[in-house]
Parts: C-alpha cells; sequence; structure tokens
C-alpha cells in the first residue's frame, strides 16, 4: 500500500514533467502550426545550463534561475533565426528541418560538454526525506518538483484563460490571420509563444537534471512521450495535455513498478520476468492505440480544427 | 513519369556505374568502396519503400526504421537458434515485417496529417523497445550473426561481390515495382487519394483500403532491405531501428525527390556521400549536416530529381 503511494506520486511527478513539455509542443502547434521536433533539444539544453550553471554559482537554485533565463532566450534566438521560415510550410518540411536541428544541438552538446554524461549536485534542504504522514516518507526534491509544476500549470492555465495575452493566444489558435488584420503584432506574438514553450521545456530539464543523469539525446525519448501525451489529449488542448500527461505519468510509473508482480500470478516467473519489461514498456503506446481506435482526435479535441 | 532527356542521361550513368562497380572495385583493390556501396544500395532499397508511402501516398511516416529492425531481427533471431536457411529466414522476415506493417497502418491510417506523423513515430518506439528488451537476444547490446542466410549453393551472400550483385538486383526490382504499380489503377487511386482524400472517396474508391495495401507493400520491401542489412552487417541491434534512422530515410526521399522513382536512390548516395565527406573533415559533422538539412528544406525544393528535371534540355532552347 505505502509502495503504491509512493509509486502514485512518482508518477504523478513524472506526468507533470510530461505536462511541461507536453504544453510548449501544444501551444506551439495550436497556435503557429509548427510541429517542432527540437523541442526535446530544449529540454535537453535547460538541463545541460542547470548543470553548468549550478556548478558556476554553486548553489542549485541560482543555477536553476540562470538555467531558465538561458533556455528562454535561446528559444526566443532559435525562432527568429530558424523557426520562424518554417511557419506556413508543410509538415513534412517542419519535421526535416527540426530534424536537423536536433542534431546540431546533440553535436553541439558533444562538443562543449564532451560526450560522458554529468550529474547535478541538490543542496542538502532539498536532498532528504520529507515525512508526508506518520512513518510515510518522500524525497523532498520530487515533492518540489509536483509543487513548483503544480504551480506553473495552475499559473500557465491563468495566462491562458485570463490575460490579454492568452486571450491573443487562444485568438491566435482559432484565426490568425484576423487577429493580424485587428492590428496585433503576430510575430511578436509568434515569439513571445515560442520562448514560452522553450522556458517550459527548460524548467522540465532543469529539474529532472539532479534526478537522471544530463546526458546527449535525453530530450528524445522523453519528446516521443510528450507525443503520445498530446495524441491521447487533442492536439492543441491544454486541458487535454495536463490531464493526459499524469494519465500517461502514472500509467507508466505504476505498470513499471507493479506489472511484474500481476504477470507473476498468471504466467510462471521465468515467462513473467521475460515478458514484463517488453510489456510494460508497451503499456502507454497501448493505451494510444486504444484511445485512438476509440477517438481518433483524442480525448479533448479542439473544436473547428 | 516520362523522363526528361538529362535525367535519364543521369540515371542511365548512374546504373552503368553501380553494375560495373565490382569489377572496377577489384581493379584498384578498393574493398571499402564496394561495402560503403552495399549499404548505400541497400538503404537506397529502404528509402525506395518509404517514397511509396510518402513520395507517391502522401502518408508521412516517422517510424519506417521500424521493419528495418524487424527484417534484421527475423534473420537474428532465427540464426541465434540455429537456423540458418535463407529459405526459411527470408520469407520469416518478409512476413513479419508484413503483419506488423498491417498492424500499424490500421490503428495510424485512422488518422491524418501530423497525428499521422507523431503516431508512426510512437509505434516505432514502441517496437524499438520491445527488441532492445529482448535480453535473450543481446537486450540493447545486439546479437552478432555467425553465418550469413545458406541458400544451398543458389548464392553464397559471404562472396561480396555475389551479395552486392543481389542487393542491387533486389533494388533495381523494387523500383520497377514501383513504377509498375504508381501507373496502375492502384497507384492511381493511391495519388489521387494524396490530392484530394474526400474527393476520391465520393467518387466512389474506398481508399482506406488502398492506402493501407500501399503501406504493407512499403513496410514488407523495407523488412526485405533489414534482412539485407543485418546479412552485411552481420549483426544486429536495435539501433538499426533507431528512430534517427527513420529521419535519414525521410531525408534521403526528400533529398532525392518525393515521388520520383529513382530519387531514393540519388538522395541515399548523396546524403551517405555527404556524411562520409563531412566525417573526413569534422569528427563533428553533424553540426554541419543538421544546419545544411535545415538549408535545403528552406531553399531547395524538390531535391536532386527536381534540379535534373530544370536542366534545360537542346530541344526546349530551340
Amino acid at each position: 500500500m505505502l509502495l503504491l503511494l509512493e509509486q502514485c506520486l512518482n508518477g504523478l511527478q513524472f506526468g507533470l514533467l510530461l505536462f511541461l513539455l507536453a504544453a510548449g509542443l501544444t501551444l506551439v502547434f495550436g497556435i503557429m502550426d509548427l510541429v517542432n521536433l527540437a523541442h526535446g533539444s530544449l529540454y535537453m539544453m535547460g538541463a545541460y545550463f542547470a548543470a553548468s550553471f549550478s556548478a558556476l554559482t554553486g548553489s542549485f537554485v541560482a543555477g536553476a534561475v540562470l538555467a531558465l533565463g538561458a533556455t528562454l532566450l535561446l528559444g526566443i534566438a532559435l525562432e527568429v533565426v530558424a523557426l520562424r521560415k518554417l511557419y506556413g510550410r508543410d509538415h513534412l518540411d517542419q519535421v526535416l528541418g527540426t530534424f536537423g536541428l536536433i542534431l546540431f544541438f546533440n553535436e553541439l552538446v558533444r562538443l562543449v560538454w564532451g560526450p560522458a554524461g554529468l550529474s547535478v549536485a541538490l543542496p542538502d534542504w532539498l536532498n532528504r526525506p520529507v515525512e508526508l504522514l506518520p512513518g510515510v516518507f518522500y524525497p523532498a526534491y520530487r515533492l518540489a518538483i509536483i509543487t513548483v509544476a503544480l504551480v506553473v500549470a495552475a499559473a500557465l492555465y491563468l495566462t491562458v484563460m485570463r490575460t490579454r495575452l492568452g486571450m491573443l493566444i487562444r485568438a491566435g489558435a482559432s484565426n490568425r490571420e484576423m487577429v493580424g488584420a485587428l492590428g496585433i503584432d503576430i510575430r511578436l506574438l509568434y515569439t513571445l509563444v515560442f520562448g514560452l514553450g522553450a522556458a517550459l521545456a527548460g524548467l522540465a530539464g532543469l529539474m529532472e537534471a539532479p534526478i537522471l543523469t544530463v546526458q546527449i539525446g535525453m530530450g528524445e525519448n522523453i519528446l516521443i512521450l510528450a507525443f503520445v501525451v498530446i495524441v491521447i489529449g487533442g492536439i492543441g488542448s491544454i486541458r487535454g495535455a495536463f490531464l493526459s500527461a499524469i494519465f500517461v505519468g502514472l500509467v507508466d510509473t505504476v505498470g513499471r513498478a507493479f506489472l511484474p508482480d500481476l504477470l507473476r500470478l498468471v504466467l510462471s516467473p521465468a515467462a513473467a520476468s521475460t515478458a514484463a519489461p517488453a510489456l510494460s514498456s508497451m503499456l502507454i503506446y497501448l493505451l494510444m492505440a486504444t484511445v485512438l481506435v476509440v477517438r481518433p482526435e483524442g480525448l479533448f479535441p479542439v473544436g473547428g480544427r | 513519369m516520362t523522363a526528361s532527356a538529362p535525367r535519364r542521361t543521369v540515371v542511365v550513368a548512374l546504373i552503368a556505374g553501380l553494375v560495373l562497380l565490382p569489377p572496377l572495385t577489384a581493379l584498384t583493390g578498393d574493398a571499402f568502396a564496394l561495402t560503403l556501396f552495399t549499404r548505400i544500395v541497400i538503404l537506397a532499397l529502404a528509402a525506395t519503400s518509404l517514397n511509396l508511402i510518402l513520395g507517391y501516398g502522401g502518408m508521412v511516416s516517422f517510424g519506417h526504421a521500424a521493419y528495418l529492425g524487424i527484417g534484421g531481427y527475423a534473420i537474428g533471431i532465427l540464426a541465434h537458434e540455429g537456423i540458418d536457411s535463407g529459405f526459411v529466414q527470408w520469407p520469416v522476415a518478409i512476413v513479419a515485417s508484413a503483419l506488423v506493417a498491417l498492424v500499424i497502418g490500421l490503428l495510424c491510417l485512422r488518422t491524418r496529417g501530423v497525428y499521422f506523423i507523431m503516431i508512426t513515430l510512437a509505434f516505432a518506439q514502441m517496437i524499438y523497445y520491445v527488441l532492445a528488451g529482448l535480453d535473450r537476444y543481446g537486450g540493447d547490446d545486439g546479437l552478432t550473426i555467425y553465418q550469413r542466410s545458406q541458400f544451398a549453393g543458389l548464392i553464397d551472400l559471404g562472396a561480396r561481390n555475389q551479395f552486392y550483385y543481389l542487393c542491387l538486383g533486389l533494388l533495381l526490382l523494387a523500383i520497377w515495382l514501383t513504377s509498375h504499380l504508381m501507373s496502375s489503377r492502384f497507384g492511381m487511386v493511391v495519388r489521387g487519394s494524396r490530392s484530394n482524400d474526400r474527393r476520391m472517396r465520393a467518387i466512389g474508391f474506398p481508399t482506406f483500403r488502398y492506402r493501407l495495401a500501399c503501406f504493407v507493400i512499403a513496410g514488407t520491401m523495407c523488412g526485405l532491405a533489414g534482412a539485407l542489412l543485418a546479412n552485411h552487417t552481420d549483426f544486429v541491434s536495435p539501433a538499426m531501428m533507431h528512430w534517427t534512422r527513420s529521419g535519414d530515410l525521410i531525408v534521403m526521399v526528400v533529398f532525392g525527390g518525393m515521388g520520383s522513382l529513382f530519387g531514393p536512390l540519388f538522395g541515399a548516395i548523396a546524403l551517405l556521400a555527404l556524411e562520409e565527406a563531412l566525417s573526413r573533415v569534422t569528427e563533428y559533422w553533424q553540426i554541419i549536416l543538421g544546419p545544411l538539412l535545415l538549408l535545403v528544406v528552406l531553399y531547395a525544393r524538390g531535391g536532386i530529381d527536381g534540379l535534373l528535371e530544370r536542366i534545360p534540355t537542346r530541344s526546349h532552347r530551340d
């Protein structure tokens, strides 16, 4: 029971990170109609920036704040220099162009930081267990990730639904020509949205940095998971991305933890230990396939698209 | 599908060059060139299969390398279990990749556009993890194949020249098949569905079935390329179906010219030659290749085939 609670919290934490990544992707796709494969590279750059800046300043928090700013600037620069030219192009062109950017960023990281993975040290006050319930301990840092991600998700929701910027973002998603015709600087809006998405990806990356090894290609697997999240949630929908990210995070984490035991109930131990790793890594893809069969447009499709 | 004069000249010269390569390399003693070109020809076969769905059918599959893996692992697993007859291995590779393509196609073709791109990528990733999770067959590290497929003295895949000619023969067969298929009624429906699916359905074609059939043919052809690749490298590992390999195949098709018969071959030669050349300049060659891809996408549409098409012929100038 305690293990289940712990795994659920881990799943929630993973799901929230997936949401930070998926939110940027789905915003950029919903508004600029851009498929950005290089979104995972921004996640990776966030982690590398965090590793460098926290080593430089000697403080994880200062490093994280600097890394967040750096990813934001990188995202804006990327949009202005390259991605802006891909708006309005065929999706195939966008996939190819941003695929090129992934190769570029991976090689850049290898050139600057070297091929070996890096690790990021946590300060003592984060690097200890917290007593949630009497006798139930959970790592403080994972709890901090959950808190930060929930706050960011709420702030994002309020920004999109309650502010003038959010109104423009929603208007841009439903009819971008009209927004431009009403005298809004659409180029600036696009750059802002892209920067926001980049910062969210960077935030996810820098928060993962102390838990995982910071390494080349770390953004790619999680990017594909973010795609799964978006497909399940419905492209362009922030709410759909949030719910399906948490769902996918829970299914993946809890499935990996408990599937071997469940399989042992029905299969021989040898067969179970062979099948379990393969089956648990298939779990979320099976989930996606099921959703596709039932609702090809995702669970929360955006109307009129 | 008539070829312009300069393009026809280039294609004829290219095929002549490919056919004459083994005796030429025998003269110069350059074994590396033959190995490189065997690899190019195999990847060109995979790219040709992708061109069927991507170029002609407009289905942007970002998971095509999965079939390379399925075909390769069929050979690897059977060889590991002591079955090295090609008469068993190859049909298994072909049937397995056809079945996988059928299941993936049934699910993915329900969607369009970006969904299709993301979902094909996700399913390919799933197959990657499943095969990487097979501890009995090497897991992440892959599987060495100690003996290439045996064809009872009919052909010796261990002999470099014979293997090269087998690959080249299969590539030309695939190109011939593509040409026939795409100018047939079947091909017309697939191409029509690319430009306007709703209209095709309105005039009574069940386009889903046609597109699915095209998807399965492409997957099967790519599975065959996977079987060749496994025999070429004497090794299979999840890396041969990594998602960047799917990206490479798309690059070859787009570089060469989408929906053109010889485009994938042009693209495969161009990409592998570029990789070879850049990696001699610097260890960090992808830092050049990446932005180059972006530039090609932005400024050079139509690929190599389109370039050849635009060369004015003398009769045009008159």
